[in-house]
């Protein structure tokens, strides 16, 4: 498809019954869908004629704890041929397990093993889900927001034992998170948000 | 009598010189042969990603010089373009150019380093030692610019934090000159070079089809023949207005994405000409002064700027809920970030898109058959920086 708009219409129409939301912003088209629908979804922009998103950019999760479902699984998809970014999301509760997308993109292995190493959402066929970026060894979901920014434990070598110790995190004073925020007017945009917030509460 | 063989296990790294990092790689050798090459990465993990969360917008800019640290201030411009493209503000035309300029001088930084050091690792000392020379003058500039070599910190939403000192731009201008007979130099020491061509032509091949499925950007993409370039398919800051080529590669060997680098650091010297031609003085940064700092000498005069200045040095700027995916071609292929504002001063989740990432990922793919003298080769072809790679 030559614009998004088309874009847009093309994949409302084709996929009508598994698309929840389309919305273009920033010149790239956001989808909704859902968890069962999405590989369908992938499977169809990646194949047809008129959309070859042949490279899968980037999968990442946006956690939101005070949600029901609390997480949401982005996927970022790119097209060289017609030269459109595409984002498809959908939302999870903490403990699904979602379908893995290493047999149509071979470049989704480790996106998906470094979200469920910073998320722990697993994914369901995926050929090595193993942790990426944190130790071997290694406990919790580091991005999750109810993860401390000092994290649990920290290690170090121990001249008595003569190797490398993990122990609980001892800060001599306590992370300080200051919080500046104030009724400031920011410019415009910013009150017309401010506005907008207000009245919808 | 029969003898049983066993694969042979070996551990590359994470204290290797050619691994050009603390890259952990388990490789399983059959003979000389490459079975199967299995990265451990994450050794260098700081969780940027969590600590930009837990900073204010222009705080979190410093994370980004120390992931792919050969060229920094690419990375930046990045999530200055992020945070940009949400609040919707304009960037003066000076600052374009600078920030376009600084960007081609990375991409140089970036460029030299891997291109020596790949031909290190097949053996060759001296182009390193003549290429450092050219990056130390090239990181003079960043200092001269931002006041450091590599961390910069310079670019701001907005523009950057201040214009160049007086003389630099004729110094830059200089080089441009005398860096194009280095370019030769080096070349004439590899390009032709018997031992240097055996240790690449024809080693990591990478197919059209599968530089796709494999997610490649930059160099990766373009040495097997793709012309995708997002300076040109998806133009930020002044590029559009620039006249550049983009060199693309015929058989996806490691010896083609050399020839690409080669022929890009010679397009970055001509469009770092043209930028410096076609600047004028004016404004560095936005003239918003809810979002870029007054100059100090306003400070001591009016009180507007003494507010606005504690205002965006304690609290930040807000940045009204939205998300956003954009991307710039770094040296080393797309690097994009994923952000989400949620009105506040912090953003909500800033995702790092590292180009490295995906390449790195590719290596059990590009080395398998090949022997174990060629995993260097590959590794130093793919371009890999383990600061984007671990973040």
């Amino acid at each position: 498809m030559k614009n998004l708009e088309d874009l847009e219409k093309k994949i409302n129409s084709e996929l009508a019954t598994k698309i929840n939301n389309t919305e273009i912003k920033h010149n790239q088209l956001y989808i909704e869908t859902d968890k069962e629908d999405f590989i369908d979804v992938a499977i169809f922009l990646k194949t047809n004629q008129d959309t070859k998103f042949r490279q899968l950019i980037d999968i990442t999760v946006v956690d939101y704890p005070e949600q029901n479902q609390r997480f949401e699984v982005v996927y970022l998809f790119l097209s060289h041929e017609f030269n459109q970014r595409l984002i498809v999301k959908y939302l999870i509760a903490e403990n699904e397990v979602i379908p893995s997308l290493t047999s149509i993109f071979p470049s989704a292995n480790w996106m998906e093993r470094e979200v469920f190493d910073m998320y722990g959402v697993s994914f369901k066929d995926h050929p090595d889900l193993r942790r990426i970026l944190t130790d071997y060894g290694f406990e919790g979901h580091p991005l999750r927001k109810d993860f401390p920014l000092t994290g649990h434990s920290e290690v170090r070598y121990s001249e008595d034992q003569k190797k490398v110790i993990s122990e609980p995190v001892k800060l001599e004073q306590n992370y300080r998170n200051f919080d500046y925020e104030s009724p400031w007017e920011g410019t415009k945009y910013i009150k017309e948000e401010i506005d907008s917030n207000d009245k919808k509460n | 009598m029969t003898k049983k063989i066993k694969n042979l296990n070996l551990n590359f790294g994470p204290q290797h010189p050619a691994a050009h990092g603390v890259l952990r790689l388990i490789l399983e050798l059959d003979g000389e042969v490459v079975e199967k090459a299995d990265p451990h990465i994450g050794l260098l993990h700081r969780g940027t990603e969590k600590l930009i969360e837990n900073k204010t917008y222009m705080q979190a800019v410093p994370y980004f010089d120390r992931l792919d640290y050969v060229a920094p201030m690419n990375q930046e411009h990045a999530f200055a373009l992020a945070i940009e493209k949400i609040l919707k503000i304009d960037v003066p035309i000076r600052a374009q150019y600078i920030r376009v300029i600084f960007c081609e001088i990375g991409r140089i930084l970036s460029h030299i380093l891997n291109v020596t050091t790949q031909a290190l690792d097949v053996g060759a000392l001296t182009p390193s030692l003549w290429g450092f020379e050219e990056r130390e003058t090239l990181m003079t500039f960043y200092e001269r610019a931002s006041g450091s070599r590599l961390h910069a910190n310079y670019f701001r939403a907005g523009g950057v934090h201040q214009d160049l000192p007086k003389g630099l731009e004729e110094d830059i201008a200089k080089f441009c000159e005398t860096f194009p007979k280095i370019i030769n130099d080096l070349e004439s020491l590899l390009t032709d070079n018997r031992i240097f061509k055996q240790r690449n032509v024809d080693i990591g091949l990478v197919t059209k089809e599968d530089a796709l499925d494999y997610s490649f950007s930059g160099v990766m993409i373009r040495g097997s023949g793709v012309p995708w370039d997002l300076r040109k398919s998806q133009p930020y800051d002044c590029y559009e207005s620039l006249d550049f080529k983009i060199p693309v590669g015929k058989n996806g060997d490691c010896y083609d994405r050399y020839l690409c680098r080669i022929e890009e650091m010679k397009e970055s010297v001509s469009i770092i000409k043209q930028c410096l031609s076609k600047m004028e003085k004016g404004p560095i940064k936005s003239l918003d002064g809810k979002i870029s700092p007054p100059p100090k000498a306003e400070i001591k005069q009016s009180m507007e700027a003494l507010i606005h200045h504690f205002k965006l040095f304690t609290e930040g700027y807000r940045v009204p809920k939205d998300e956003i995916y954009t991307a710039v071609e770094a040296p080393k292929g797309e690097f994009g970030v994923y952000l989400i504002s949620d009105g506040s001063s912090k953003p909500y989740k800033c995702k790092i898109r590292a180009p490295g990432f995906s390449h790195l990922q590719s290596m059990d793919y590009l080395i398998k058959g090949h022997m174990l003298a060629d995993v260097p080769a590959v590794l130093g072809s793919l371009d890999i920086v383990f600061g984007e790679v671990d973040r």
